[in-house]
């Protein structure tokens, strides 16, 4: 594997939903042992963006590689962590459980779950401060307490890049510090993070780089140079009413066929 | 869809006609009962003691057909698309009469199960690629692609159904028996055939158990993680088509959907384990098979269809009462159980606040002791309340009766009951000084809050007022105790007379 690549090289991206079009002609790379913040408002394909890499949308046009190869060669590497509203927390099982549903991949059909996959869990929960935890179920949880669950699952997959949907949204100051934690530990070790990110007064502090989207690129680069007031009036202004317009037309159309 | 509203559809939708159903054998077996008076007698006890061969075979065929429900329903109603096992046993009807019709110009025996069933699975499969076709199309949604396939599979279903019942052949083979179910056409090669396509379809979820959690847990991750989602709903989606095909026989097609809900939702009251939620449901569907065949078999006449739900539903009734995880009977036990210890903290932490201030300046103070008559001053309980608290109490070694009959604070109830003025002081302070709360309306709000404080909470509340206050230990009061106007008691559901 060659290890020059870079973990994530986006190359003239576009994907439509229901032939409308969400986000247009992307271009990012990321290097190794980066934190990437993604700063957008709401419907700027943040999302969206997360998940064409993972080949969960289908997209008109565009390459996408993961340390040189396409997403199938390199699941393994990846780890995602979901917006934890995605999910229904009412599910029967423990939080062990879902941590080590980070192993299915490697646990495989039929073997049953070892020790040392059970060991491994435990210890990513002990990462994220959730070690007396493990047993509980995952309804008792607090919203904080879900997004470490979650983390801790993507932690144990042990992957070389990790992308992650607002798991600031919505936690506590403890949870918080936790995740925050987290990603310098990757970043120390090399490992690579792209965080959706909410909470614009604390990119300069958590992200070595970041990505401002609206729909198309507006500015990307290392935070101290992109991340200005003018970029984030151009991310968050009005200034894109004639390419939402045409696209809502476009949709339109598409519903009185 | 929630499994609760599920279950809802059904207690409208489906018992209240298998309960008509239902009646309406039993006023016909009625008007037969006469005749047959003598012989019933001696084949019921037959039947009980399982001495016909037919009996057994039926019996074992129901058994497999609610094991297997039950664990194909713990994936569906996890998967929200419990009601997509209704469209499908409905859309299976015009495969049933399609096949009668087609089999002899294609050299096989109309009369043969595997033959029926074959077409019942087809015309399943028809329904289930028609929903998701629906689906697909912009603006109808998940309901609407249900409602439409079942209805109108069924209704070609009947439309096919009566023309075969108007040929001689047709009418004798009794096709009409797949919409209620009838076990006692059961023959010993149709118990086979259910047999093996449960026993089948068992293992075939079982060995996906992990991939089909994830997608039923976490579609999202379960696709990045490299399953496909699609494959996988059909691998469930073909299981209920199976188990649907081979429930026609016993349950037939209109209750079909009853045993693929109700024991997976009745498990939930049982446990919070997915294994043992699945290993519940089929315990549960493979009894109400059983019984239900049983039933039907002592009383020939019945639809055993019917029977089979009502004792599905049954025992439903008696989870949803009686389960050890999420049972009625157990919650209210758990709340009681919650209330006493709100009150039995509230008397600890009175005695010792009636007490706080005369340990001032005392090298040793004494146990905090306080009368009954004083006890029931600070707070609004009634007499009795207060006594069988103060029983409790004393039983768990917190506090004893002086000769006197003041109550006192043994060692470790002084120790708990100085915990609990402290989480109760330290979240009057946060009220006061974070989030501008009368000092007067704190008792009472920190009154409702305190007993369920964490000890994690607590940390971070002490982290945070220490760091201002000089004195770390148990913070004074914040308002003045004795005029403390008694509180209306915050108990969770009863009502308690004032003192």
């Amino acid at each position: 594997m060659s290890e020059t690549a870079v973990p994530l090289s986006i190359r003239d991206l576009t994907v439509a939903w229901h032939r409308k079009p969400v986000i247009w002609d992307v271009e990012f790379d990321v290097s190794a042992g980066e934190l990437v913040g993604i700063v957008g408002p709401n419907g700027a394909g943040k999302s969206t963006l997360l998940k064409s890499v993972m080949d969960l949308i289908p997209r008109v046009s565009g390459r996408i590689e993961i340390f040189g190869r396409p997403w199938k060669d390199q699941r393994q590497r990846v780890g995602y962590v979901p917006q934890r509203e995605s999910v229904d927390w009412d599910f029967p099982v423990s939080v062990l459980d879902v941590v080590t549903m980070g192993l299915f991949g490697r646990i495989g059909w039929l073997r049953p779950v070892l020790k040392r996959h059970r060991e491994a869990a435990q210890r990513a929960l002990e990462r994220v401060g959730m070690g007396e935890y493990a047993d509980r179920q995952i309804s008792q949880l607090s919203g904080g307490q879900q997004q470490r669950t979650f983390l801790a699952r993507a932690l144990v997959q042990e992957a070389d890049l990790y992308l992650m949907d607002e798991p600031f949204a919505a936690v506590d100051a403890a949870t918080e510090e936790t995740i925050v934690e987290i990603l310098r530990e990757m970043r120390a070790s090399g490992r690579t993070a792209i965080v959706i990110h909410h909470d614009l007064h604390t990119v300069p502090e958590y992200f070595d780089s970041v990505m401002m989207l609206n729909m198309r690129v507006v500015a990307q680069g290392k935070t101290e140079d992109v991340f200005t007031r003018e970029n984030l009036e151009r991310t968050y202004g009005g200034r894109l009413t004639l390419l939402e317009e045409a696209t809502e037309a476009m949709r339109r159309q598409e519903k009185s066929l | 869809m929630s499994g609760h509203s599920v279950v809802q559809h059904f207690l409208t939708l489906r018992l209240l006609p298998a309960l008509l159903v239902f009646s309406l054998a039993a006023e016909r077996l009625a008007a037969e009962e006469v005749d047959v008076a003598g012989e019933q007698g001696a084949s019921g006890l037959r039947v009980l003691l399982l001495q016909d061969y037919n009996t057994r075979v039926v019996l074992f065929g129901a058994t497999v057909l609610g094991l297997a429900s039950g664990v194909t329903g713990s994936f569906t109603l996890l998967r929200k698309r419990a009601l997509t096992g209704d469209a499908l046993s409905h859309a299976s009807l015009p495969g049933v009469g399609l096949a009668f019709l087609l089999a002899p110009a294609m050299g096989v025996s109309p009369k043969s199960l595997s033959v029926l069933l074959t077409g019942a699975a087809i015309s399943g499969m028809i329904g289930a690629a028609t929903i998701l076709f629906i689906r697909r199309l912009p603006r109808l949604k998940e309901d609407a692609a249900l409602g439409i396939v079942l209805s109108v599979f069924f209704g070609g279903g009947v439309a096919i159904l009566t023309v075969v019942q108007r040929t001689a052949e047709g009418h004798a083979a009794g096709l009409d028996s797949f919409i209620y179910g009838q076990t006692a056409a059961m023959t010993s090669g149709d118990a086979f055939v259910i047999a093996v396509t449960g026993l089948l379809t068992i293992a075939v979820l079982l060995a996906a158990r992990r991939p089909l959690t994830l997608l039923c847990f976490d579609e999202g991750f379960a696709a990045c993680r490299g399953y496909s989602t699609f494959l996988l709903d059909l691998l469930l989606m073909a299981c209920v088509v199976l188990i649907t095909m081979i429930g026609l026989r016993a349950v037939g097609l209109i209750l079909m959907i009853a045993l693929l809900i109700i024991p997976a939702a009745a498990a939930r009251f049982w446990t919070e384990s997915l294994p043992r939620m699945i290993v519940i449901a089929a315990l549960i569907g493979g009894c109400s098979g059983f019984t239900g065949a049983l039933i039907s078999a002592l009383a020939p006449g019945y639809p055993s269809g019917p029977v089979i739900v009502l004792v599905c539903g049954l025992l439903f009734f008696l989870s949803f009462l009686g389960g050890t995880s999420r049972g009625v009977l157990i919650r209210s036990v758990r709340r009681r159980r919650l209330n006493d210890s709100i009150d039995r903290e509230h008397l600890l932490r009175g005695i010792w606040e009636l007490r706080e201030g005369d340990a001032c300046g005392v090298s040793e103070p004494p146990s905090p002791a306080a009368g009954a008559e004083e006890l029931l001053k600070i707070r609004s309980w009634s007499v009795s309340l207060l006594s069988r608290q103060i029983l409790r109490a004393a039983r768990e070694g917190l506090v004893f009766q002086r000769s006197d009959g003041a109550v006192v604070l043994t060692d470790r109830g002084r120790i708990v009951a100085e915990r609990l003025v402290q989480n109760h002081r330290l979240w009057e302070l946060y009220l006061i000084t974070h989030a501008d709360v009368a000092a007067g309306r704190v008792d009472r709000e920190a009154d409702a809050i305190e007993h369920v404080l964490e000890p994690e909470l607590i940390e971070r509340l002490k982290k945070l007022l220490y760091s201002r206050s000089a004195a770390p230990g148990i913070p004074s009061s914040p308002h003045p105790l004795e005029s403390a106007t008694p509180v209306v008691s915050e108990k969770l559901d009863t009502a308690e007379g004032g003192a």
